[in-house]
């Protein structure tokens, strides 16, 4: 591990707990994260030179409590109230599940929830968020700042939601989750490799939700799926950064262990609950492929019903497009062509949708038409290991 | 906290209400009731219901003292109507405006305190 990603876990392991405690203390989001953003941009500085202390967390409470006592000085109440702030030895329950929801709330819109999570429960600096959004720093700042603003003036609260919001907020949460992880997957190639990695964030912060609210399904799902995708890391591009399709990635190179583990979790959590949502059957679609020994072994018609399981419960196009994909192993290309042609009309815009066209069209040697909509999926992808991979084909 | 519930109507909304019998109007306006009876105590002041967006007047204070018929902003949506509750939290203000069995667009603001 390098010491870049090692410092990043340090912040992100205390970062989030120190907002937790600081936000039920002073009792006003704004101000807590703002003294524990700059104590990481202090950390950040100085820890490469210095060394990672050996109690991270003290120090950041240091350095948080000393700055909040300065800048906090005309609020006499904040003073009183960081003056009884306990050393983190004494563990103050987790605080950051009342912090995820905080930060996931529906009044905020969904790239404020993204760029707040991140920087509040996960310790990324503004700087680091941007980078990895390849959005300019002073749009994500503004996005922060206002979003802090809404929180107080809205009056949106500080605290874990009702058990009958809890499955609508938790939902919430997971799709902000997701859309992190499929950011990271998406875009990460080898020559990105040195900027943030959204996915382990996105990995991260699952586990977390995992253990803090062990018994909801959907969460072991999520985590599940995560875990799967990220077995076959290595497997996922060539030497010099290009993408691999997984049916011809080399599967002895997946982590096999994690596979295990990950099925697993997913196994024990189907059996206890019963109660399979779309991101324990987009999991389990994962697991299919990750068991199978080669891509023509691949379980289609199983992978077919968890297609209609999923889409029964969640009828988007883009669902619809992957089933199309496991209905021409089950019935032929043909047949797969006729159905994702009927969904046309949802999917022109997606890029994916003219590459699976392609791939169906060639299997059916139609393959000028092929080209077009090879063509036409290179013009919507702006994903660099996507193009590569589509103008190679073209290039045949 | 303040909070002003600014109660929305869409033209959709509007002729479905326009189309209703009597007795069904009847029967919209006491389930309205009931909700104000129901939340009594979260609500500060009833504030109105608002005529039409056909008797709105709007003057423009920057433009010359410019008086022109019709509301502020043209547009398929407008305000019908407002009331001020006093809630816990953003979260209580949501859960009661869930239960709102009229118009099907509110919007909820923040009172500024001044």
């Amino acid at each position: 591990m390098s010491t870049e990603d090692e410092l990043a876990r340090v912040v992100r392991d205390h970062a989030g707990r120190l907002a937790g405690a600081l936000v039920s203390l002073l009792g006003d989001f704004s101000a807590a994260e703002d003294l524990v953003q700059d104590a990481v941009e202090i950390a950040l500085k100085r820890w490469p030179v210095e060394g990672i202390p050996e109690r991270p967390d003290a120090w950041l409470f240091t350095v948080a409590k000393r700055r909040g006592l300065d800048v906090l000085r005309r609020q006499q109440n904040y003073r009183l109230k960081l003056a009884l702030l306990p050393p983190p030895e004494q563990s103050p329950p987790d605080d950051r599940l009342r912090l995820i929801f905080t930060c996931c709330h529906p009044a905020l819109a969904r790239e404020a929830q993204v760029a707040l999570t991140l920087r509040v429960v996960c310790g990324l600096t503004t700087a680091q968020i941007a980078a990895a959004f390849l959005a300019s720093e002073s749009a994500v700042a503004q996005r922060i700042t206002r979003a802090k603003r809404k929180i107080t003036d809205a009056g949106i609260p500080y605290r874990i939601p009702r058990d009958d919001e809890l499955p609508e907020r938790l939902n919430e949460v997971l799709t902000v989750i997701y859309l992190l992880f499929n950011e990271g997957y998406l875009s990460s190639t080898a020559e990105r490799a040195h900027s943030r990695d959204l996915v382990d964030d996105a990995e991260w912060l699952t586990a977390l939700l995992h253990g803090l609210l062990p018994n909801e399904p959907e969460v072991a799902g999520l985590l599940a799926l995560i875990r799967l995708h990220r077995a076959r890391t290595a497997a996922r591009f060539t030497p010099a950064g290009d993408l691999i399709l997984l049916e011809d990635q080399d599967r002895t190179a997946w982590d096999h262990a994690a596979i295990a583990d990950a099925t697993a979790l997913l196994t024990r959590t189907a059996r206890r609950y019963h109660a399979p949502g779309p991101y324990q059957l987009q999991a389990a679609i994962a697991a299919c492929h990750s068991e199978a020994p080669t891509w023509p072994e691949t379980d289609w018609p199983q992978i077919l019903v968890l297609y209609d399981m999923l889409l029964t419960l969640q009828p988007t196009s883009v669902a619809g497009l992957h089933r199309s994909i496991a209905l021409s192993y089950v019935r032929g290309p043909a047949a797969a062509l006729a159905e994702l042609d009927e969904m046309a009309a949802g999917l022109q815009q997606y890029s994916l949708f003219h590459a699976t066209r392609a791939q169906l069209l060639r299997d059916l040697d139609r393959l000028a038409e092929a080209h077009d909509a090879d063509e036409r999926a290179a013009e919507l992808t702006a994903n660099p290991a996507q193009l590569g991979l589509l103008n190679e084909r073209l290039a045949r | 906290m303040k909070y002003v519930l600014m109660f929305i109507e869409t033209e959709e909304f509007a002729t479905e209400f326009a189309a209703l019998s009597p007795a069904e109007k009847e029967e919209a306006y006491r389930r309205v009731y009931q909700w104000f009876d129901d939340h009594a105590d979260k609500i500060t002041n009833r504030g109105s219901k608002l005529q039409g967006r056909e008797t709105a007047t709007t003057v423009r204070l920057d433009s010359g003292q410019l008086t022109t018929d019709g509301p502020f902003i043209e547009g398929k949506e407008v305000v019908s109507g407002f009331t001020e509750i006093d809630v816990e939290d953003l979260d209580e203000a949501l859960r009661m405006v869930k239960t709102w069995p009229a118009c099907p667009v509110i919007e909820i603001r923040p009172v500024a305190e001044m």
